[in-house]
C-alpha cells in the first residue's frame, strides 16, 4: 500500500515554467470570446511569460471525434498538424484552453506509445497532406494547470480576495473538473481524478472554502451528440440538474469550471431550469454565477468585469462581483469600445438578470 | 470475408478497452448516461465479449451505442482496466463503416452531426461557429446570445477578438492555405469518405420509406436534429 504522502506524488505532475505554444477552444472562442485573451493577458502581463497564439492553428476535432461522426486516424493526423506548427514555430511546451482538446491531446500521445503503427500513419497522412513533419511536445498541459502552477504569483498582485464583504466568511466555491481532463489519464492531471487539486488549490491559496457536495464529480452532462442534437438534449440538462440539485444545499456563492463546455453548460442550463420549472438556485432569485479559473483571477487582479465578457454569461455575475466587493460600472456592461450603448437583453422571466 | 469481430479487433480502441470484464456494474452506476436513460455499459460490454457475430449485427444496428455521451467515467472506476467508451467509439465507428447506423433512429441522426459539426469544421476550420448558432438550434443559448449575435461585431471588437479578421486571435478567419490543409487531412485520412457514406446511406434509407431527401438543413435534417413533436427520434 502506498501511503498518503506517495499517493499525492502520484498524481502531481510536470507543468513547463515558460515557452508555450497555446491551442484555442472552439467552445471559448464563440462562447467566452474574451477568456483566453484574458488568460495570455495574465501570464504576459502578470507573470512575464511568453506564449505564441499561432493564427495558423485549427480546431482539434474533438468534438466531431467524440460525436463518433470522424475517424480516429483524422484527429490523430490534425494533432499531428498542431504538433507540426509547433515545431515549426520553435516551441515545445503545448498548452491547450480546452479540456475536450486536452484529453484529445493525451489520448493520441498515448495511443501512439502503446500502438506505434498509429503514429506513422499519423506522420504518413501529415505530410502526403501538408508537407510537413513535426516534434512530440516535450510538455503537455491544459491552461488550468498553468494558473495552478502559478496560483502563489498571481495572487502577489490581487487587488480583491475570495472573502465575502458582506459577512466575512470565505467566499464558498464550487470546482467543477471537466471529465476528460483526469477521468482518462488519473496521472496527466493535479491531484488526479479522484481528487483533482487543479481548482481546488485556487480556491485554498486565494482565501476561498472548497464546497465539497455528493455529485461534486459527475460530469456536467455535455455528452457530445447527446448536447449537439437538440432531441437528445434531456441528457444534458438532467445530468447538470442533478449537480445543481445536490450543491445548492451547501449555498455556494460561485462555480469555477476548467473546461469551456461545462462552463457553457453550468451556466446555461441554470437559465432553462429557471425558465421551465421557475427554480434558481442562487440567492434572492439569481443563478449561481459560473466564473472560468482565469475570469475568477482576472477579477481578484481587478480588471473590468466587462472587458472580460462576463456580459455573455446567461446566469449574472453580479452577486459574486458583490459578495467579494469589486467596483464595477453596471452601465458599461452592455456598451461597445467606445461606451456607447447597445441596448441590452430581453429579461429571462424567472431569473434574474440584473 | 472478415467477419465483425475481425474487423473491430483491427480497431486499437476495442483491443484496449475491452481486457476481461466480470460483469461488475462499476461502469453502469458511475455512467451519466445510465443515470439518464436505460443505457447500461455492462450489458453492452457482456455482449461484446461473448463474440457473438449475429448479436454483435444486432447490436450495431441498434440505437443503444448512441446512447453514450463519452465522458469516459467508464475508464476511471473500471476495477479491470477497461473501458466501455473506447469500445462504444470502435463499434460506432463499425456501425457507420458497415451502413448499420440507419437501422436506428439515433444512428440515423450522424446525418445532422455530419451537417452542422462536420460542415462547420470543412468550411471554417471551427467545430462550432458564431454564425451558425441561432436561438432556434439551441434556444438555451437564451436572450444574452441574442443580443450578442445582434451587435456581435461590435461586442467582439470591444473584448478585443479577431472576428472576421486575418490575424490571430479568437474567431479569426483561418487562412485558405490551412483550410486546404485541414480538408486534405479529412481527404486522406477517410473523414471525407465517411461522410459520403453517411450521406449515401442517409439518401437511400429516406427513399426506402418515402421521405424527402435533399442537402443542407433541409426537412429531413430537421427531424433528425430537433426530433419530432413529441421531442423524440424522427420518425
Amino acid at each position: 500500500m502506498m501511503n498518503k504522502n506517495e499517493n499525492w506524488e502520484r498524481y502531481q505532475k510536470e507543468i513547463a515554467d515558460d515557452h508555450y505554444y497555446f491551442a484555442r477552444s472552439c467552445i471559448r472562442q464563440n462562447f467566452f470570446p474574451a477568456a483566453e485573451d484574458l488568460f495570455m493577458k495574465i501570464l504576459r502581463d502578470v507573470l512575464h511569460k511568453d506564449i505564441f497564439d499561432d493564427p495558423k492553428q485549427t480546431s482539434c476535432t474533438g468534438i466531431a471525434y467524440h460525436s463518433g461522426l470522424i475517424p480516429m486516424e483524422t484527429t490523430m493526423s490534425v494533432v499531428a498538424r498542431q504538433f507540426a506548427l509547433m515545431t515549426e514555430a520553435g516551441y515545445r511546451n503545448f498548452v491547450c484552453s480546452c479540456v475536450t482538446s486536452f484529453g484529445i491531446y493525451t489520448e493520441v500521445l498515448e495511443t501512439w506509445k502503446h500502438f506505434p503503427d498509429t503514429e506513422k500513419k499519423a506522420r504518413d497522412i501529415l505530410y502526403r497532406s501538408c508537407g510537413k513533419r513535426f516534434e512530440i511536445p516535450e510538455n503537455l498541459v491544459h491552461t488550468s494547470d498553468i494558473i495552478y502552477k502559478f496560483r502563489l504569483d498571481i495572487e502577489k498582485q490581487f487587488r480583491y480576495y475570495l472573502k465575502n464583504q458582506i459577512d466575512g466568511k470565505p467566499i464558498r466555491v464550487v470546482d467543477h473538473i471537466g471529465c476528460h481532463y483526469a477521468k482518462i489519464f488519473p496521472e496527466k492531471g493535479v491531484g488526479g481524478a479522484e481528487y483533482p487539486y487543479v481548482l481546488a488549490g485556487l480556491t485554498d491559496a486565494w482565501g476561498g472554502e472548497q464546497v465539497d457536495y455528493p455529485e461534486r464529480r459527475h460530469c456536467c452532462g455535455f455528452g457530445f451528440r447527446q448536447y449537439l442534437l437538440k432531441s437528445n438534449r434531456g441528457y444534458s440538462i438532467t445530468n447538470s440538474k442533478r449537480k445543481f440539485d445536490s450543491m445548492e444545499p451547501y449555498r455556494p456563492d460561485v462555480i469555477i469550471a476548467n473546461c469551456p463546455g461545462c462552463t457553457y453548460f453550468l451556466d446555461r442550463w441554470q437559465y432553462v431550469i429557471a425558465e421551465m420549472e421557475s427554480k434558481t438556485y442562487g440567492e434572492n432569485g439569481y443563478g449561481i454565477p459560473v466564473l472560468t479559473y482565469e475570469e475568477l483571477a482576472g477579477l481578484l487582479l481587478g480588471y473590468d468585469p466587462w472587458d472580460m465578457g462576463l456580459q455573455l454569461h446567461q446566469v449574472a455575475v453580479e452577486p459574486i462581483l458583490e459578495k467579494i466587493g469589486i467596483t464595477f460600472d453596471p452601465d458599461q456592461k452592455y456598451t461597445g469600445t467606445n461606451g456607447e450603448s447597445m441596448g441590452s437583453p430581453a429579461s429571462p422571466l424567472h431569473i434574474k438578470s440584473v | 470475408m472478415e467477419t465483425l469481430y475481425q474487423k473491430l479487433e483491427q480497431d486499437p480502441r476495442y483491443t484496449e478497452g475491452l481486457k476481461a470484464c466480470f460483469n461488475c456494474g462499476t461502469c453502469t452506476a458511475v455512467c451519466p448516461a445510465a443515470a439518464v436513460s436505460d443505457y447500461d455499459p455492462r450489458m453492452i460490454i457482456d455482449l461484446v465479449q461473448q463474440k457473438d457475430e449475429a448479436a454483435l449485427e444486432q447490436l450495431l444496428r441498434s440505437d443503444t451505442i448512441w446512447m453514450c455521451g463519452e465522458c469516459l467515467s467508464c475508464k476511471t472506476r473500471c476495477p479491470r482496466g477497461n473501458t466501455p467508451c473506447y469500445i462504444i467509439q470502435a463499434l460506432r465507428a463499425l456501425s457507420i463503416e458497415g451502413g448499420f447506423f440507419t437501422d436506428s433512429g439515433q444512428g440515423r441522426k450522424q446525418l445532422a452531426l455530419k451537417r452542422t459539426i462536420g460542415e462547420h469544421l470543412l468550411e471554417y476550420g471551427y467545430c462550432i461557429y458564431i454564425d451558425e448558432i441561432s436561438l432556434d438550434m439551441y434556444p438555451e443559448q437564451g436572450p444574452v446570445w441574442q443580443w450578442f449575435l445582434d451587435h456581435r461585431s461590435a461586442i467582439l471588437e470591444r473584448l478585443g477578438a479577431s472576428y472576421k479578421m486575418d490575424r490571430a486571435g479568437a474567431l479569426r478567419n483561418i487562412d485558405e492555405v490551412t483550410m486546404n490543409e485541414l480538408r486534405q487531412i479529412f481527404e486522406e485520412s477517410g473523414a471525407m469518405k465517411r461522410f459520403e457514406k453517411i450521406e449515401a446511406a442517409s439518401e437511400e434509407y429516406a427513399r426506402k420509406t418515402g421521405s424527402r431527401f435533399g442537402e443542407g438543413k433541409d426537412e429531413y435534417f430537421n427531424r433528425l436534429y430537433h426530433g419530432n413533436e413529441a421531442g423524440k427520434n424522427d420518425e
